[in-house]
């Protein structure tokens, strides 16, 4: 189905029919034979390039590669060429078809094509043959037999899967979202294909095996919150991919019977490789450290190296003995595996830290020992990206690091910085992009060890700040209006405060005036997640000012189906709600059909919807796919009632894959 | 606190019979498993009942705090939960619209993935050698006796008996166990005599297979060594579990 493809206009003609000589053929007579599809209400095409920022080096543009959208029209393009393909329209004129490919290589962003692709027929199909990089942010939306019959040449295939309260044990085991059936349709499509990036996936270890076994020319595998493989699967990729560049796992849950493991590492090719990059801390099992020095050495390509936690500071020195080029460290541990007293001394470390002149994003630190943190000083006043989150340091063990960083974008940080680290943060930070606080106790009654103080200390500090996630269980509005006015370009703003409908504890009043402030200051805004005591005025500034707002997160808060309405009529760029545990009912729910073709997908779980609700969506809205997820394996008197509601646009229809406590509606 | 009796249904993070200052081992591991058990269906609470429980949690907190810096464990969580707890109390909306916050912890909140939860105890534990928890999520299979499919859950994402409780309860909530045990239940306490009306009736149990293979009953052991060591859960028929209690006191005290 794909042939390699050549942007050179004077290469053969890569459709099998047309000949040499190309018809006689008028530009006149070529636009009005190529109707623009007609399907593709205003509905179903509104896409926009993304930014999300969930998990650190995932970088995903948008793009719905649906032809038709809205009204269920069903015309297919013919992809083929016309060579007595029907008399509808004359056969395209060869050269002005490979003139457009040309000039359409140098579209990249998705958004420009998909308004590329809606100009006519001739323009669909240039734009077709031509896309890199598909993305496809709902794998339920679209049928693999479908997006491998409309693009030619692939060479990197994005894909997301589950709703983002998965993270949170919110979508129950066995779900869905299998990534089996596209590796089994790119596979054949796409020899070519060179990169694949999954999301909220479930993948197996065949998956991996058929992946390997599929693409000879794969360079790239990045698994972001996937989960369903093993050692064994990777250890495939590892001997199979012989021209991998990337091989990235983050924050997959990765199976682990023990008397499965596999030395996957061992597994790369014993040549030189062409790694570039290799993250693997949440491979939480141990492995054979030798062997990854031994890989590291002969992979003089590589530079982002993130290990698992099974790796000591003696051993870290040797990994940087063995790539002083690496500009991306992931530190394991960062503790000797001596006895205190013996091991590593801190000067030695700094040392090694000191010949890596490359670094600029650390993280790791999975059990850090302070003591070994000042052998990192050295490459402080370069680094751009660090990532403490899972260090439990207090501020008094920070401070003196963060002094250093003067140069610091990106920084995620456990709460016992406290108030006084973020302050130490404001202070040497002035260039810092994003701020994340996670918490250490992730519990609602825990202490919450930052409040409005250190809230407001950064944003005075860092009036460059694009994107904060802050958890705390204090918060007053003013340090929110504050933050909404030194910091303009704010682009996503994620506070929780962990406590469940807590007011701003000074003032006692609602957090409503914290978060309008926010949508209405900030005007770059594109996600927010709001938090505390929130009433239906929260809302309604949302709604009236959040106009770029594209994901919005809601959690106990709102006091009527009010708060939806605004939602939905207010906020045009929505694509993406998520909402728990608030007060809105059918009424609110139906007051989003006319918004739900504009949305990749609504989350609704713990409100106070029923099935009859759910009926009457599903049944009004044709290419809609409605959900109804079940905790419980039997029906009971609840069944009315609706716990997880999951609905999506799609054209692929409900799915056949379900497992029996979904029902689709 | 002593008044009503809860010390024996409190959950201790220490090691049971080191550090307690529980004179009764014995009745250290009874108190878990009665507060575990409690799958009873968590409805909506009125307010002032919500408030009355919020008290009991106050001074269970209180009482668990003062046992946490008597064992001396310095990295302990340090709940305050009279200061957050009552808060949240007081701030009750009048508006009756307004959901009445379940006193129990809500499944997936805060929102924080499973490999962030839990890194005080790999901070406290250091490292481990083979599996490691380290933030790494702990499946495990769950399977109900009479329901047709086999679940997994990730105990890592819990941070205590009373929220798995909920977890569990919220995948098989028709089946109910007694009312035993629950501070807002305002149970008196609970005896032998309760424990086997319990076990022998038709109510159901959660029990675990641990890393040796034997089968316990859930809550017999601190939440930490149980998330270490628990292989697979099964909830069973209380009938069926009459065998599994004194073995399970029985192994404790040989192994502890």
């Amino acid at each position: 189905m794909s042939t390699p493809h050549s942007s050179s206009t004077t290469s053969a003609p890569h459709r099998a029919s047309p000949p040499q000589i190309p018809q006689s053929l008028t530009l006149a007579a070529l636009t009005a034979s190529s109707a623009s599809p007609s399907s593709s209400s205003a509905s179903g095409m509104r896409d926009a390039a993304e930014d999300d920022s969930d998990s650190p080096p995932s970088q995903m543009s948008e793009d719905d590669p649906g032809g038709g959208g809205g009204g269920g029209d069903r015309w297919e393009p013919d992809l083929r060429g016309g060579n007595g393909g029907g008399g509808r329209w004359a056969p395209p004129d060869q050269v002005l078809e490979n003139v457009l490919e040309s000039v359409l290589e140098f579209l990249t962003a998705a958004r420009d094509r998909n308004a590329a692709s809606l100009v006519c027929r001739s323009w669909y199909r240039a734009e077709a043959q031509t896309r890199r990089e598909l993305f496809i942010g709902n794998c339920y939306a679209v049928s693999p037999r479908r997006a491998a019959e409309r693009f030619g040449g692939l060479r990197s295939v994005v894909l997301k899967g589950k709703p983002r309260f998965a993270d949170f044990s919110l979508v129950p085991y066995g779900w869905g979202a299998y990534v089996s059936p596209w590796v089994a349709a790119l596979g054949p499509a796409y020899p070519r294909l060179e990169r694949i990036c999954l999301k909220r996936m479930t993948v197996s270890d065949d998956d991996l095996a058929l992946v390997a076994k599929s693409f000879p020319f794969f360079r790239e595998l990045s698994l972001v919150c996937c989960d369903g493989f093993s050692t064994v699967g990777l250890a495939v990729v590892a001997e199979r991919c012989r021209h991998l560049r990337v091989l990235d796992l983050i924050e997959d849950y990765v199976e682990d019977e023990d008397d499965e493991l596999v030395d996957w590492i061992s597994k790369f090719p014993e040549s030189n490789t062409s790694l570039e990059s290799l993250v693997f801390d949440c491979v939480s099992v141990p492995f054979n450290f030798d062997a990854l020095e031994a890989l590291v050495a002969r992979s003089p390509a590589l530079r982002r190296l993130r290990v698992n936690h099974h790796v000591s500071v003696e051993q870290l020195r040797r990994l940087m003995a063995r790539a002083p080029q690496l500009t991306h460290f992931g530190t394991g541990a960062f503790r000797s595996e001596a006895a205190p007293g013996g091991g590593l001394s801190v000067t030695e470390l700094a040392t090694s830290f000191a010949a890596s002149r490359s670094i600029i994003c650390l993280s790791g630190f999975r059990d850090v020992n302070p003591e070994y943190l000042p052998a990192i000083y050295p490459v402080c006043a370069k680094l751009t990206s660090l990532n403490f989150s899972f260090a439990s340091l207090t501020a008094e063990e920070l401070k003196p690091v963060i002094r250093n960083c003067i140069n610091l974008r990106t920084f995620w940080v456990l709460d016992t910085v406290g108030d006084e680290g973020l302050r130490a943060v404001a202070d040497t930070c002035s260039d810092l992009r994003e701020l994340r606080v996670f918490p250490l106790d992730a519990s609602e009654d825990s202490e919450g060890s930052v409040s409005d103080v250190g809230l407001l200390a950064i944003s005075e500090g860092c009036r460059k700040l694009e994107s904060i996630l802050y958890f705390c269980q204090r918060m007053t509005n003013a340090a929110v209006i504050a933050m909404s006015k030194n910091c303009p370009d704010l682009v996503v703003f994620r506070l929780c405060i962990m406590g469940r409908h807590r007011p701003d504890w000074i003032t006692r009043d609602p957090m409503d005036d914290g978060f309008g402030a926010i949508v209405m200051n900030c005007k770059k805004l594109t996600r927010l997640s709001v938090s505390g005591l929130l009433t239906d005025k929260a809302f309604a500034y949302i709604g009236k000012y959040g106009k770029l707002i594209k994901t919005l997160s809601v959690a106990f808060a709102g006091n009527s189906d009010m708060s939806l309405q605004y939602i939905f009529e207010g906020c045009t760029k929505l694509q993406k709600l998520e909402v728990r545990d608030s007060p809105f009912s059918d009424k609110g729910l139906l007051s989003g059909l006319n918004y739900f073709y504009n949305m990749r997908f609504l989350w609704m779980n713990s409100c106070r919807l029923t099935m009859r609700g759910c009926k009457d969506v599903a049944q009004q809205m044709q290419n809609l796919v409605v959900e109804v997820i079940k905790d419980h394996s039997d029906d009971e008197g609840e069944a009315e009632i609706v716990d997880k509601l999951y609905l999506y646009r799609s054209l692929a229809g409900p799915r056949n894959d379900a497992p029996p406590f979904v029902t689709l509606l | 606190m002593a008044g009503l009796g809860f010390e024996e249904t409190e959950l201790r993070l220490g090691l049971p019979g080191g550090g307690s200052d529980a004179g009764d081992a014995a009745a250290a591991r009874k108190r878990g498993f009665e507060e575990t058990i409690d799958l009873k269906l968590k409805l909506e609470q009125p307010a002032s009942a919500a408030a009355a429980c919020v008290e009991k949690e106050a001074e269970e907190g209180e009482a668990e705090a003062a046992a946490a810096s008597a064992t001396g464990g310095g990295n302990m969580k340090s709940r305050s939960p009279s200061q957050s707890s009552v808060v949240t109390a007081d701030d009750a909306q009048p508006d009756p619209e307004k959901p009445r916050a379940p006193k129990a912890q809500a499944v997936g909140w805060p929102p924080v993935r499973s490999s962030r939860k839990n890194i005080l105890s790999v901070q406290k534990g250091g490292k481990d050698d083979g599996k490691s928890g380290a933030g790494a999520a702990a499946f495990v299979k769950v399977s109900m006796d009479g329901a047709p499919y086999l679940r997994k859950v990730d105990l890592r994402t819990y941070g205590s008996y009373q929220e798995l409780s909920k977890a569990l309860e919220k995948m098989l909530s028709s089946f109910t166990i007694g009312s035993c045990g629950g501070s807002q239940q305002g149970m008196q306490g609970v005896n032998e005599t309760k424990l086997a009306d319990l076990l022998s009736g038709s109510e159901y149990v959660p029990t675990y297979e641990d890393k040796d293979g034997d089968w316990m009953l859930v809550g017999d052991v601190p939440w930490e060594m149980f998330v270490e060591s628990c292989k697979r859960l099964r909830i069973m028929k209380g009938s069926e579990a009459v065998g599994l209690a004194p073995r399970a006191m029985e192994k404790c005290k040989n192994s502890c």
